[in-house]
């Protein structure tokens, strides 16, 4: 494998014993992006100097005999929602175009703790809006196992960085699957967190409800290492929770004796594409081989997770979104007749079709007289949704079933149907609205050579578990070790 | 519920928006899409179910009454599309 192509675990051995340095490293990435991303678009900016300077850094600190963080001189590319002192954070909307922000988030903080180098700012669907990152304002990121695909989104720039070796780790963020969506098309590992675990400080709003940051990477081990470095209390979000973090690294090739594996029949019904079906439950029998046990459960308020997610989500999306009046910052439009008139054509011109759509769906659905028809309603079957979770978690330890309904779709295939986008969802969103960990991970390729991902939920703060569950599969396939033809 | 053009113009004041008058009928038929989805929720039984706002609990979260380094002043209005020395610009409020 070359090195571009190795797991962080891999390049961090290779430092530690002198024989590669973070700038040779940080070369290679930076080449493999000038070799590549012109046609995969995953980076919004990659910022040459800086991220040498970064390197050198580490080098001279590692000459020094100085003690070095546990990402020492790794590149971790960032979903560009997330904040960086000083350095432009579009949200790939044009309505922050020129946005530098006056702070930094509390996760890229703390891989600055950890010596890692920051790599770039990924393509995303504007402020986290979609499912296929054609939705940025200024380009589509390819899925770099076959460019008429999609990459999946929102969290489609970070998810295409690490499966085109462009990064070895990624963070992206999960508001209703995109961060394993993504993950799941490009055949890669992406976690979305438990509710709290990660803070959200310096993440660009969308559904504070339902946001979560969460690692990509080529393997599970290596999202565990991203994972351990970004969880943990901060007290400038107040929805962290303060809890010890695992050590996650540490257990994860204990294979869990005993394993019981929910199957929801709801996650294998109509509009689950034969292949997909058939390469998600040959992963289930791996496990049965592995001793784990199959038990059928039953999550039955799964059909109504899309709407429940399509009016909460957009409901906070258009409080959320009020912030942008072309005052403090952002876009402001030249000319408009009064104070009102300027809000409102600033935002026109500033956020693009699908945002504009949430933000109105949100804006009707919190309206006098739908209030109670649409919100409230909502919020009941969210409390169902997770009375279903509680249920399945009491007869087992992990839910399994399949990330999404298809693999990748092809670039335009949905972008004019914004419905049927939404509903390529419908396996990762409940997890989102029950506050529960989710992880995918590749477990097979489609005839056409395409990834298949398989998702593995677990109940709130059982990443652990999950990850220790997804090594079993690690250990006895290979898909992790896969890596497209760029 | 279906909405109709004038619905959407509503809508769209109310949450700010501008756009050409073009596109609102295809806003307005997405807008259909998505609701008639949605009113599948009708069916679904909730007599009695507490609205679910947070997925865990969450509480109130106070700290002590001490003042702490904040943004400077330069810092929060470097972002401002219109500032005018110490003041963020803003077209006239009244008329």
């Amino acid at each position: 494998m070359e090195l571009h192509q190795r797991t962080v675990s891999e390049l961090l051995n290779e430092m530690e014993r002198g024989a590669l340095s973070a700038v040779e490293l940080a070369r290679s990435f930076l080449n493999t992006v000038k070799a590549h991303d012109g046609r995969v678009k995953a980076f919004l900016n990659v910022n040459e100097e800086s991220i040498l300077a970064q390197a050198q850094a580490v080098d001279a600190k590692r000459q020094r005999g100085e003690k070095l963080g546990r990402l020492a001189g790794i590149p971790v590319a960032l979903k560009d929602n997330l904040c960086l002192k000083g350095e432009v954070t579009t949200c790939a909307s044009k309505i922050l175009e020129r946005f530098k922000p006056p702070y930094t988030a509390h996760v890229v903080e703390r891989l600055q703790q950890e010596d890692a180098i920051l790599f770039g700012k990924c393509n995303l669907d504007e402020f986290a809006m979609g499912s296929s990152t054609e939705n940025s304002a200024y380009q589509i990121t390819s899925n770099p196992w076959n460019s008429e695909y999609t990459s999946g989104g929102s969290s489609g720039g970070s998810a295409a960085a690490v499966a085109a070796s462009m990064a070895p780790l990624a963070l992206g963020s999960d508001t209703g699957g995109s961060i394993r969506q993504p993950a799941g098309f490009c055949g890669i590992v992406g976690m979305k967190p438990t509710y709290g675990r990660v803070s959200r400080y310096g993440l660009v709003a969308f559904a504070s409800s339902l946001d979560q940051i969460g690692p990509l990477s080529h393997d599970i081990r290596d999202t565990a290492l991203l994972l351990e470095v970004i969880a943990g209390h901060d007290p400038r979000d107040t929805t962290s929770v303060n809890r010890p973090v695992p050590k996650y690294t540490a257990s994860l090739d204990d294979p869990i004796t005993g394993l019981t594996i929910g199957v929801p029949n709801e996650f294998f019904q109509k509009g689950l594409d034969p292949e997909v079906e058939q390469t998600v439950r040959t992963a289930l029998k791996v496990y049965e081989s592995c001793g784990a046990k199959l038990k059928p459960v039953s999550l039955p308020n799964t059909e109504y997770a899309v709407s429940v997610y399509y009016i909460v989500a957009t409901a906070e999306a258009s409080s959320n979104l009020a912030r942008y009046d072309g005052v403090h910052y952002g876009h402001r439009a030249k000319q408009f007749d009064s104070m009102i008139h300027m809000y409102s054509r600033s935002r026109g011109q500033g956020f693009g079709n699908e945002v504009q759509r949430r933000i109105m769906l949100g804006t009707y659905a919190l309206s006098s007289g739908y209030y109670d028809a649409y919100y409230k309603k909502a919020l009941q079957v969210r409390r169902l949704i997770k009375n279903d979770f509680d249920a399945a978690f009491s007869q087992c330890d992990v839910v399994m079933g399949p990330v999404t309904p298809t693999a990748a779709f092809k670039i335009g295939e949905k972008s004019s149907d914004p419905l049927s986008m939404y509903l390529s969802d419908i396996y990762t969103i409940s997890c989102n609205l029950a506050g529960i960990v989710g992880m995918s991970m590749n477990c097979g390729m489609t005839k056409s050579g395409l990834p298949i991902g398989l998702q593995i939920l677990g109940k709130e703060f059982d990443e652990e578990k999950v990850l220790r569950t997804g090594r079993m599969f690690e250990k006895e396939t290979g898909w992790h070790l896969k890596r497209p033809t760029l | 519920m279906a909405v109709n053009a004038n619905d959407i113009r509503w809508v769209a004041h109310l949450a700010r928006l501008e756009f050409a008058e073009s596109e609102l009928d295809h806003f307005t038929e997405q807008f259909n899409d998505i609701l008639k989805y949605v009113d599948q929720l009708k069916s679904v039984k909730t007599d009695g179910v507490e609205p679910l706002t947070h997925a865990l609990p969450i509480h109130n979260v106070f700290r002590d009454d001490t003042v702490t380094t904040s943004l400077s002043r330069d810092d929060a209005l470097a972002n401002a599309p219109d500032r005018r020395g110490e003041f963020y610009g803003v077209p006239a409020v009244l008329e």
